[in-house]
């Protein structure tokens, strides 16, 4: 046998090789796959026991009150898991006064952007360590995923009843997550924002306007006058993944039509429709604001972060905002900035205002779900606690109606809360149109308002935009 | 005969040698291989075969996913949200691509001619210094000096050309194009210094000849400089391409999709889809067909490479 030992390595045994390794690759990640616990998809969701758990009940029937601190949180040392919204100092010192309050109890805070925390709140809680409390964004699909704690046991045992029933209405849908607006109670609210105009003082008396406006008539002409006094009207976002001319848009689509209507639209109640002809209205004077040139004309690449900049350096006179921004006016403007609630077609008629809740809830499988229960409680009822709420977040602290609201007179916070009152006494509070589905939003909304803003698309286009893709996300049941 | 017994006895102990030195070094060879491949198994292979699975369904992330077949990549061909999306990536390869070839070329001659060895290694430093910023970075400040009161605008008004100026990432006409110029001004450096370093490896005698032959600057270029560049040049439109087909961090930052969608990329549609509208099947479809074209674009660049053959 005669052996080349001066050979050339051969072709085919290359490609053999190679053939060898890719073989190894594939055959070790389906190995570590075999191995590894099957997707979230084969294991089941888990369910939720829509009762009264045995300790809630003795404590009720022992008691007869709502629980207390030491039945809900118990005596032991206690570490809370909350997940939160950044940019809301309130919360953090609201978790801070209740461990002076009651020092077995610890919070492991964790803090993330709103967009964030919806692209995480699915996998976040279904999680293995879900928090005991998080911020959450549209609550629809949570609600239909089982992920959230059914909390019509607490609303009995703390007797939420108290609170005004249009307060919650927003936080309440069945378990397949619409129609919302009533159901089981699924979250609650940390706080109560409202919105409306901010005004800059200054730049209003230099266009003559020495009060607010009582009709949109009237607003009109003063923004015409600013735009001929050579000042921007209306300071206002919408750029990037954010439509913030829907907040006008809005308002004014309370100003042509019922706010119940809307409200329909925004819970899923089946045949409700955006594309109505008073929207078109509101849609066609949004338009006409637009093509005065009453807006920034920068608005499609302004984000709320700049709109908010703008208007504490002078160069807007209106701003569509809401009254978590009164507690940062008064401190970087103070005694400058004036609110309005937007005013009414006709003189007389109701005010009307989109007003959310700041929803917080539980993870289904949270560990400490009944002290969570009775945070909320706290902080709808601790009169330092309102505190809190009202001079860091600026906003309405919910509760019981009779319970003062604790606040500074002659403050721009004093104002908001004001026209919140009114509000509440005329029935008119919407949730945002922004968060009819998870999607609408971003996937909708926010492109026909920019569309429309640089004239790209006609006022019927963007109803009719809208409405079908509202309609197709309910259908694949976002 | 007898120099066939003299060659096998020896070859013998030769023979025993090299057959235990060829198995010894296969055994080692495997055991060198497999923390990198469980690595790449787990983290690139799995993901994909994951990716595959999951097109196939139309899921929400957290319930039971439902049995979708080709509905998914049906949607990506038809739906004109998600085939607006491949459009812009085809735009932005003129930007990711084209500039930077093209003027890196220019820059790497220009900087060949420059005899100062120390201005050319500034100049290269100067360069390159776009891909060391982060990207997000890069994109925050490009979006401050493109925004209305930005510096563009500053300079675009102070030589009177004030008529122009706009928010240039709000504008549906402008905020591609810009999206893309920013993508350029990143992979301008990295081009630019790959050629260079391959112009510095052109035997000189090729120049020699051509100048003998008669070509001036412009015909040397063409008939010398850009074949020998051949390799260079591929690797560069590789990069380049898949950077601009799978943009995701610098429309992230900047414009996010819009105004209106008008910057709307593959990558942050697959994000968007499967992360807030909790449509992972879709999007899982829409990723396959993005690495399934950034692979049909690579291969042809690739293969004109690689018949460059014997050089």
């Amino acid at each position: 046998m005669i052996v080349d030992t001066n050979r050339e390595v051969n072709p085919r045994r290359g490609w053999r090789r190679a053939g060898q390794v890719t073989g190894v690759a594939l055959a070790l990640a389906l190995t570590i796959a075999g191995c590894s616990s099957g997707t979230k998809a084969s294991s089941s969701p888990s369910t939720n026991p829509p009762t009264t758990s045995p300790s809630q009940s003795s404590s009720i029937a022992a008691s007869g009150g709502p629980p207390t601190e030491e039945q809900a949180c118990g005596t032991k040392p206690v570490t809370m898991q909350a997940y939160v919204e950044t940019g809301f100092p309130d919360v953090i010192d609201l978790m801070h006064l209740f461990t002076k309050q009651y020092p077995n109890v610890t919070w492991n805070i964790r803090q993330d952007q709103f967009a964030v925390l919806t692209q995480n709140a699915p996998l976040v809680l279904s999680g293995p360590n879900p928090p005991d409390i998080m911020r959450l964004p549209q609550l629809s699909g949570l609600v239909h995923d089982h992920l959230l704690k059914n909390l019509d046991s607490y609303y009995d045992a703390y007797g939420w009843s108290s609170f005004p029933s249009a307060q919650l209405a927003q936080l309440r849908m069945p378990p397949s997550g619409h129609p919302r607006g009533s159901g089981s109670l699924w979250a609650m609210g940390l706080n109560y924002s409202l919105t409306g105009v901010f005004y800059n003082k200054t730049l209003a008396a230099n266009i003559g306007m020495t009060s607010p406006p009582k009709t949109l008539a009237e607003f009109d002409t003063l923004l015409a006058k600013a735009k001929a006094a050579g000042l921007t009207p209306i300071v206002q976002f919408n750029g990037g993944a954010t439509g913030g001319l829907l907040f006008p848009l809005q308002q004014l689509m309370a100003d042509y039509g019922p706010t119940d209507a809307i409200n329909d639209w925004i819970f899923q109640k089946p045949g409700a429709t955006i594309d109505t002809p008073s929207n078109l209205e509101a849609v066609k004077h949004l338009k006409q604001w637009i093509d005065n040139g009453y807006f920034n004309s920068d608005a499609n690449a302004t984000d709320y972060a700049k709109m908010m900049s703008k208007f504490e350096h002078g160069e807007g006179v209106f701003m569509f905002d809401g009254d978590w921004e009164s507690g940062n006016l008064d401190k970087l403007m103070p005694g400058q900035v004036g609110f309005f609630l937007m005013p009414p077609l006709k003189e007389g008629d109701k005010y009307a205002a989109m007003s959310a809740p700041l929803t917080y809830g539980i993870a289904a499988t949270a560990k400490h779900a009944d002290c969570a229960a009775f945070f909320f409680n706290w902080v709808a009822t601790n009169p330092d606690a309102r505190q809190i709420n009202v001079e860091v977040g600026g906003s309405n602290p919910g509760g019981p109606p009779n319970l003062p609201i604790p606040v500074k007179e002659g403050t721009l916070v004093a104002q908001t809360l004001a026209a919140g009152k009114i509000i509440a006494q005329e029935n008119t509070a919407m949730d945002f149109i922004a968060n009819a589905t998870g999607a609408i939003y971003a996937q909708a909304w926010t492109p026909e308002v920019q569309k429309l803003f640089a004239g790209q698309e006609s006022p019927e286009g963007v109803l009719q935009k809208v409405q079908a893709a509202y309609e197709q996300e309910i259908k694949s049941g976002a | 005969m007898i120099q066939a017994v003299n060659t096998a006895t020896d070859s013998a102990p030769r023979r025993a040698l090299t057959t235990r030195a060829r198995h010894r070094p296969s055994h080692l060879g495997w055991l060198f291989l497999i923390p990198a491949l469980s690595v790449y198994g787990i983290f690139v292979l799995w993901p994909i075969l994951q990716t595959i699975r999951y097109s196939f369904y139309s899921w929400d992330g957290v319930d039971k996913p439902q049995w979708a077949g080709l509905r998914n990549f049906r949607a990506v061909f038809t739906d004109p949200q998600l085939t607006s999306t491949l459009v812009h990536v085809a735009e932005l390869i003129l930007f990711f691509t084209v500039i930077p070839v093209g003027l890196g070329l220019v820059l790497a001659a220009i900087m060949q001619r420059v005899t100062s060895r120390r201005v050319t290694s500034v100049a290269r430093a100067v360069l390159i210094l776009p891909q060391i910023v982060p990207l997000v970075a890069a994109g925050i400040a490009w979006s401050w000096v493109l925004s209305s009161s930005g510096v563009v605008n500053q300079v675009l008004q102070a030589i009177g050309l004030r008529h122009i100026t706009r928010a240039w990432l709000g504008d549906f006409t402008t905020a591609l194009p810009s999206v893309g110029l920013i993508g350029a001004w990143v992979l301008l450096g990295l081009c630019t210094v790959l050629l260079s370093v391959g112009m510095g490896k052109i035997d000189a005698s090729l120049y020699e000849a051509a100048v003998l032959d008669g070509a001036g600057r412009i015909r040397e270029f063409f008939a010398v400089t850009l074949p020998s560049l051949r390799n260079e040049i591929a690797v560069c439109v590789t990069v380049t391409m898949i950077s601009a087909l799978s943009a995701f961090d610098i429309v992230y930052i900047t414009t996010q999709g819009g105004p209106g969608n008008a910057t709307m990329v593959p990558g942050l549609k697959v994000y968007q889809l499967a992360f807030f509208n909790r449509q992972v099947g879709l999007a899982s479809a829409l990723a396959l067909v993005l690495m399934v074209i950034v692979i049909l674009c690579i291969m042809p660049v690739q293969s004109l490479s690689r018949r460059s053959g014997d050089e």
